[in-house]
């Protein structure tokens, strides 16, 4: 520790390099949250339905979700399908289990959202001649968007984050991996994390000021 | 026309109408009244379709409103409601709350909604309010909002239910004044009510509701003058 000497020419110069693997961390974040949302859309629904049988797997995934580790998660996408025959690459591993994450928790979300518009918003609207399903498109949807904007945000920032978890199973092409990669050619260990972790930290406000943003100017009442 | 006939209806176990008749001609005021639990809100809701019923008929211009082959989301058009707790929808300005249903149940254009709109609007004294959230407005104008809404479907009938009830005492006379307009232009109400001034001064015919039984009805004058039957007499002098 005390004859490390900082050498931040290296890391720097290994920026352009960064930047392409950070490109890849957001696709992969952008990815697993449209596949989250569709999930977890179906699994509110799910929890929502008269059917235990429908219930009972929507339930176990939330539980699972949101009490494990991510970590665990991702292993279980790229392992755990492994043992089964099913081989997963790591990108599509990493893919599956921050997305299997996300679906938990926004379906929460979601469901939270739909609780808190009373049923009497519905109501007001079928009795102005709308249909079930135009009176929920028109009235309780855009209300549950408001609601869910944020949280949904979050969790976006979180899925950002998530992606890093990628190196325990050989992703290496998106930040966490890159970094890592060119820590073991060069051992310049703080400086490129120091670094990473720097552009993870501009990523993820960025992401959190445009939402607040948007907010602001989608959402006036 | 609306025609109740022996309607009965359940919340499971529990008879909440007990066998109502009752016909509504075009251009009457007809007000109800009646202890809470009396089944009066459940009966609106029964006319506009909102809930089933169990036996009986309910008959709107001669389409039968519980008919497997009737089109409720048509019936509903020319059958307005106005609840106690106003459903303004929060995301939606003032003018677009009027504007939604008539364009996206009656499919006018957004420049003739908000023609409609605006004037039901000014009809009830919002005329300054069109571009406001509801959520900035008082209980009175919400409730006025929604009479609005209502009205600019151009609806055959208005159904109110204890419109002034969630309002402080200060806010019910603007509201009443609204209602009072639209019976002295000839629509055709029922409308549920705590308030029996408004329903001696303004009603052809007043209802009283008791246990779910249609105790009484008939003149304000007679109601309130001289009521036949012992239920209405002690409501009666409960609420005065
Ligand atoms: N959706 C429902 N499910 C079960 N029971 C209900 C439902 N709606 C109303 N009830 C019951 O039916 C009875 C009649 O209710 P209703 O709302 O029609 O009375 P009301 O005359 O309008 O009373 P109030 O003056 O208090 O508004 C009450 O006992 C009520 O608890
Ligand atoms: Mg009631």
């Amino acid at each position: 520790m005390f004859n490390y000497t900082f050498q931040w020419r290296q890391a720097f110069r290994a920026l352009p390099e960064m930047l392409d693997g950070a490109l890849v961390t957001l696709q992969i974040a952008v990815l697993s949250m449209l596949i989250g949302m569709t999930f977890a859309v179906i699994l509110a629904v799910a929890r929502n339905s008269a059917s235990r049988w429908l219930r009972a797997p929507a339930t176990a995934w939330v539980e699972v979700a949101r009490n494990t580790p991510a970590l665990f998660q991702i292993y279980m996408a790229h392992f755990g399908l492994g043992s089964f025959g099913i081989y997963l690459s790591p990108f599509a591993a990493l893919l599956a289990g921050i997305a299997f994450n996300n679906a938990g928790y926004l379906s929460e979300t979601f469901r939270g959202a739909l609780r808190a518009i009373p049923d009497t918003q519905i109501r007001a609207g079928r009795s102005l001649g709308m249909g079930q399903a135009q009176a929920f498109r028109l009235i309780v949807m855009p209300q549950m968007l408001r609601i869910s904007f944020l949280p949904t945000m979050n969790q976006t920032v979180w899925a950002i984050l998530m992606t890093s978890l990628g190196v325990t199973v050989g992703m290496n092409t998106d930040l966490a991996g890159v970094t890592q990669d060119l820590n073991a050619r060069s051992f310049r260990t703080f400086e490129f994390f120091a670094l990473a972790a720097v552009i993870y930290y501009v990523i993820a406000k960025a992401v959190m000021l445009a939402s607040r943003l948007a907010a602001w100017r989608m959402f006036r009442y | 026309m609306i025609e109740i006939e022996n309607v009965h209806k359940s919340f499971g176990a529990l008879e909440v109408l007990k066998g109502i008749d009752l016909t509504v001609e075009k251009g009457e005021v007809v007000s109800v009244i009646g202890g809470s639990g009396s089944g009066k809100s459940t009966l609106l809701t029964c006319i506009n379709g909102l809930e089933p019923i169990n036996t009986g008929r309910i008959v709107v211009d001669g389409t039968e409103v519980h008919a497997a082959s009737t089109d409720l989301n048509r019936l509903r058009r020319k059958i307005g409601i106005v609840f106690q707790q106003f459903n303004a929808f929060p995301h939606l300005t003032v003018l677009e709350n009027v504007t939604l249903a008539l364009r996206k149940v009656l499919g006018k254009s957004r420049g003739e909604a908000e023609e409609i709109a605006a004037r039901q609007l000014g009809h009830v004294g919002l005329g300054d309010k069109l571009k406001v959230y509801p959520g900035r407005l008082s209980g009175g104008q919400q409730q006025r909002m929604a009479i609005a809404r209502a009205l600019a479907m151009s609806p055959d009938y208005i159904l109110f239910d204890e419109v002034t009830s969630a309002l402080d005492p200060q806010l019910v006379g603007e509201v009443l004044d609204t209602l009072k307009l639209l019976a002295e232009e000839g629509m055709t109400m029922i409308c549920v009510t705590h308030e029996m001034n408004f329903a001696r001064d303004v009603s052809h015919r007043v209802a009283f509701f008791h246990k779910g039984v249609m105790a009484e009805i008939g003149a304000p004058d007679q109601i309130f003058g001289a009521p036949e039957r012992p239920e209405t007499r002690e409501f009666l002098s409960n609420v005065r």
